[in-house]
This record gives structure tokens, C-alpha cells and sequence, in this order.
């Protein structure tokens, strides 16, 4: 008798693709809004980001239970903090939550391909891209999902970024202005989403800067 | 993905496989054909005056798109079409080497081609390669005999329907003509379901997308809307535009001259003819 192979996984993925950017003194956070499973639409209108804390916004593709469990668990962790230490987490702190908060569940992972986006403790822009079990790293743009394959080659061009060897991440934002960087994010998204079937419907990006945070919608193709 | 391992059916049961012959087709090095989710949708009614075919425009390799704007609808004879999901090879080849087989056949018989005709090639081609031939294809026609529709499955079975859909995006197309389908519909009133059939199949299916073809066949003419809508422009592009004025980066510069190695024979014989 063969050995039996499982026939039911716990994982399904539901697409779509996330984009962050960081600046001087801005960080950009996008994602799609299509929710999908094998060859169909779930929803057209589904957020994948969310604000952790005033100056942490996380974006995750993946299996949306998965990341909607672990938002609820980042929560609750950032509420516990605000008790102990009467302040918001920064986003450093948030990013290190994020990687050890994955790696407890090593042997059972969150299928969910982060990237934190926000302002560091000097208010310049900070981006961390992370694997599903918490390899993370800080770096200037980072695309994860669907679509990633096709968005990063692109974003390597245009963002110059020199090799980690040569210059520390801490240096490596962009030099482009907020209104250059939203635009660089419009173009990725309907890009990737004339070849990628699982990204498309609409982009949401918010834009983390001084004043505030604030957020855009843009229609892509639907099809 | 059909693994000769898990060929004991998931809810338990007897498996009916060759199992000996499997092994040994796997020794042999053969693998076992995989069924491919055929990403299109298309389409075929029959109207009061003859035949109308429809098709979406999207390739997929996989996640990937690979033609936003690919020709689905084949032409087999000037008074029969074939949209094709599937393998593109499986798609192109079978109705190319059909098509030309109708030719002949013409030419031979002194008569136009009859749907039956490219029916009874197509089939027969699809049951002697068992299926590995993955060409799904909804045949369309208008002959002497009147107007024709039929679905080919790549096992080589066959259905005639006045009415009929295939590929991944056939659900949603489906749905939209049992709703909305009746017999002795006008030309407009068919063009406009098939559109609608095939716009439910882009919007709903990922494996199908871009643009809507449509043909339309009838006693002596035939129509090839090919771009007959184009309901996917592109949402935005940049006012500024991007240029790759970036060039290779040269991170170190090394010249290594190969050393001659030359050979000096003394004194051997010289190459015999």
C-alpha cells in the first residue's frame, strides 16, 4: 500500500500584489484590492493593508485568513505595548514584532508575504519586506505577491538602488518627490496588471508623511 | 496534476489504472499528461440566419499573461470556424492540418466543405491521440445542409447544440446564455448575447481577459469581427513617461590573457588522405 498523500491543504492563496516605496520624508504603501481563489473573483473591493501603529502601515499578500489572523495578533501586541510603555511602537520596533511574531509560527506558517512601510525614529522613509516565516530585511522599495516578479525588475531600474554591499539600507530611499513616487506606483500596478491575472480591480496606496497619512484609490482593468 | 502515486481515488474506492503499465511507462521516462486549465472562454449559438462564434483574446502561461490580444477564431473553410481552447500548438495545429484536409477535400469533391465533414476529422484526429492532444473546440458552419454547431472535447466525444460554451470561462458564459437564449434570434440580438457571453467570461474568469471576437456565419457570406469590443484599456499612463537610459553596471574590469598552447611534432608523418 503507497503512502497516502494529503489531499486537503490549509493554505489557499488569494493573490494580489503589494507595493512600498520609501522617501526622505515620505514612505508609500499600495496594494491591489482583488481577492481571488483558482480562477475566480472573490471580491473586487478587498483592503490588504492596515495601519499598525500612527507611523507603521502593512501591506500582506498571501492567504487572507492567515493575514487577517496575524493583523489581529499585531494589534493586540502594539495595544499591550501602548499599556506598558505609554507610547506608540515605531516602525523598527513593529518590524522586529512582525519577524518574531512569523518565526513562532515556524513550523506551521502564516502564509502571508508582508511589507511594513512607514517612518522610522528620524521621520525619513522606512521599508521591510519579509519571507513567510521572518526573514526580514530593511530596505529602500520592495514588492511581494502575484505580481512581484514582474513590478521588481521595474522598480530596480528606475530607483537606482545601489547594491546592499555598497551603501547601507538606511541610506537607500529614493530621491524621487511624493508626487514622482505615487506615480512610479500607479504605473507598476497597471502594468502588473496586464500580465498578471490575479492582480488587477483597483489599487489602494497610502502615503505616510509628516502631516499624516493619506490614501488614494485608483481603478485598474478588471478583467 | 494526475501523479501515478496517488492513483488511489481520494475518497478510497478501487483504483482501475494499468498500475503495471504505468510503472513501466514511468521507467521508460514518460510522464503523465497533465490536465491543463484550458484559460479561455468561447462561445457558439445558432441564430435564424446560421451561426455566431465568439472568443476572448487572452494567452495565459500559467499566472502570467502571455498575448493580450491572441486569435482564438480558426479558419477551417470559408463557410466554417473553430474557436479553440487549450494547448495553442494542440489549437493551431489540429485546425490547420484540418483545415487543409477540407481543402483537398474540396477539391476533390467539387463541393464546399459540410460541417460534418471537419466534425468527423477533428474527432477521430483527438480519439486516436487518447487526449494528449488538449484541444477543446466549439465548430461552427453554414452548409447546404443548413446551420451547425458542435463542441469537441479532447478526448475526441462530440456534442451538437444550438447553443454551447468551453474553456475555464464556460460557467460564466453558460449562465448567461441559459438565461438569456431563445430560438430565431436576429443577427443583432445574437452578436449582442455572444458579446455579453464572452464580456461574462473576461470579467469573471481569470483565465480569460482583453478583447471580444466574433464571427459571423450564414448562407454564402461570413463576417470576422475580430476586436469586435475592447471593454480593457489601459487605466493609466505615466504624463511623464520612463526611460532605461540606465546602463549594465561594470563592477570590475579584468583582462586574463589566454596562454598559446601550441604542439610541435618533430619530424611526423603528414596527414595521410
Amino acid at each position: 500500500m503507497t503512502k497516502q498523500q494529503a489531499n486537503w491543504s490549509p493554505y489557499d492563496n488569494n493573490g494580489g500584489t503589494c507595493v512600498a516605496i520609501a522617501g526622505a520624508d515620505y514612505c508609500v504603501i499600495a496594494a491591489d484590492t482583488r481577492m481571488s481563489t483558482g480562477y475566480s473573483i472573490l471580491t473586487r473591493d478587498y483592503s490588504k493593508i492596515i495601519q499598525l501603529a500612527d507611523k507603521s502601515v502593512m501591506a500582506s499578500s498571501g492567504f487572507q485568513a492567515d493575514v487577517r489572523a496575524l493583523q489581529k495578533v499585531l494589534a493586540a501586541r502594539h495595544l499591550i505595548y501602548q499599556h506598558q510603555h505609554n507610547k506608540q511602537m515605531s516602525c523598527p520596533a513593529m518590524a522586529q514584532l512582525l519577524s518574531n511574531t512569523l518565526y513562532f509560527k515556524r513550523f506551521f506558517p502564516y502564509y502571508a508575504f508582508n511589507v511594513l512601510g512607514g517612518l522610522d525614529s528620524e521621520g525619513k522613509g522606512c521599508v521591510f519586506t519579509y519571507d513567510a516565516v521572518g526573514s526580514y530585511e530593511r530596505v529602500g522599495y520592495s514588492a511581494q505577491g502575484s505580481g512581484a516578479t514582474l513590478i521588481t525588475p521595474f522598480l530596480d531600474n528606475q530607483l537606482k538602488s545601489p547594491s546592499p554591499l555598497l551603501l547601507p539600507a538606511k541610506d537607500a530611499v529614493t530621491p524621487l518627490s511624493e508626487i514622482e513616487a505615487i506615480d512610479l506606483v500607479k504605473t507598476c500596478f497597471a502594468s502588473a496588471t496586464e500580465r498578471d491575472i490575479y492582480t488587477g480591480d483597483k489599487v489602494e496606496m497610502l502615503v505616510l508623511n509628516a502631516s499624516g497619512i493619506r490614501r488614494e484609490f485608483m481603478e485598474l482593468r478588471k478583467d | 496534476m494526475s501523479r501515478f502515486e496517488e492513483s488511489a481515488p481520494a475518497k478510497g474506492g478501487f483504483s482501475f489504472d494499468l498500475c503495471k503499465r504505468n510503472e513501466m511507462l514511468v521507467q521508460k521516462g514518460l510522464k503523465p499528461s497533465s490536465y491543463l486549465k484550458t484559460g479561455t472562454t468561447i462561445v457558439g449559438l445558432v441564430f435564424q440566419d446560421g451561426v455566431i462564434l465568439g472568443a476572448d483574446t487572452r494567452a495565459t502561461e500559467g499566472p502570467i499573461v502571455a498575448d493580450k490580444n491572441c486569435e482564438k477564431i480558426h479558419y477551417m473553410a470559408p463557410n466554417i470556424y473553430c474557436c479553440g481552447a487549450g494547448t495553442a500548438a494542440d489549437t493551431e495545429a489540429v485546425t490547420d492540418m484540418v483545415s487543409s484536409q477540407l481543402k483537398l477535400h474540396r477539391f476533390h469533391t467539387g463541393r464546399e466543405s459540410r460541417v460534418v465533414t471537419a466534425l468527423t476529422l477533428l474527432k477521430s484526429h483527438l480519439f486516436s491521440y487518447q487526449g494528449h492532444v488538449s484541444a477543446a473546440l466549439v465548430l461552427g458552419g453554414v452548409d447546404v445542409t443548413g446551420p451547425h454547431l458542435h463542441t469537441i472535447y479532447p478526448h475526441g466525444s462530440t456534442d451538437t447544440l444550438p447553443f454551447a460554451t468551453m474553456g475555464s470561462g464556460s460557467l460564466a458564459a453558460m449562465a448567461i446564455f441559459e438565461s438569456k437564449y431563445r430560438e430565431g434570434l436576429t443577427r443583432d440580438e445574437g452578436v449582442k448575447l455572444v458579446a455579453e457571453a464572452i464580456s461574462s467570461g473576461i470579467f469573471n474568469d481569470l483565465g480569460s481577459g482583453s478583447n471580444v471576437d466574433v464571427c459571423v456565419i450564414t448562407k454564402g457570406k461570413r463576417e470576422y469581427l475580430r476586436n469586435y469590443m475592447l471593454p480593457n484599456p489601459r487605466t493609466y499612463v505615466s504624463q511623464k513617461g520612463y526611460s532605461f537610459s540606465k546602463k549594465t553596471e561594470v563592477l570590475m574590469t579584468k583582462i586574463t590573457p589566454l596562454r598559446e598552447l601550441v604542439e610541435v611534432i618533430e619530424g611526423g608523418d603528414a596527414m595521410e588522405e
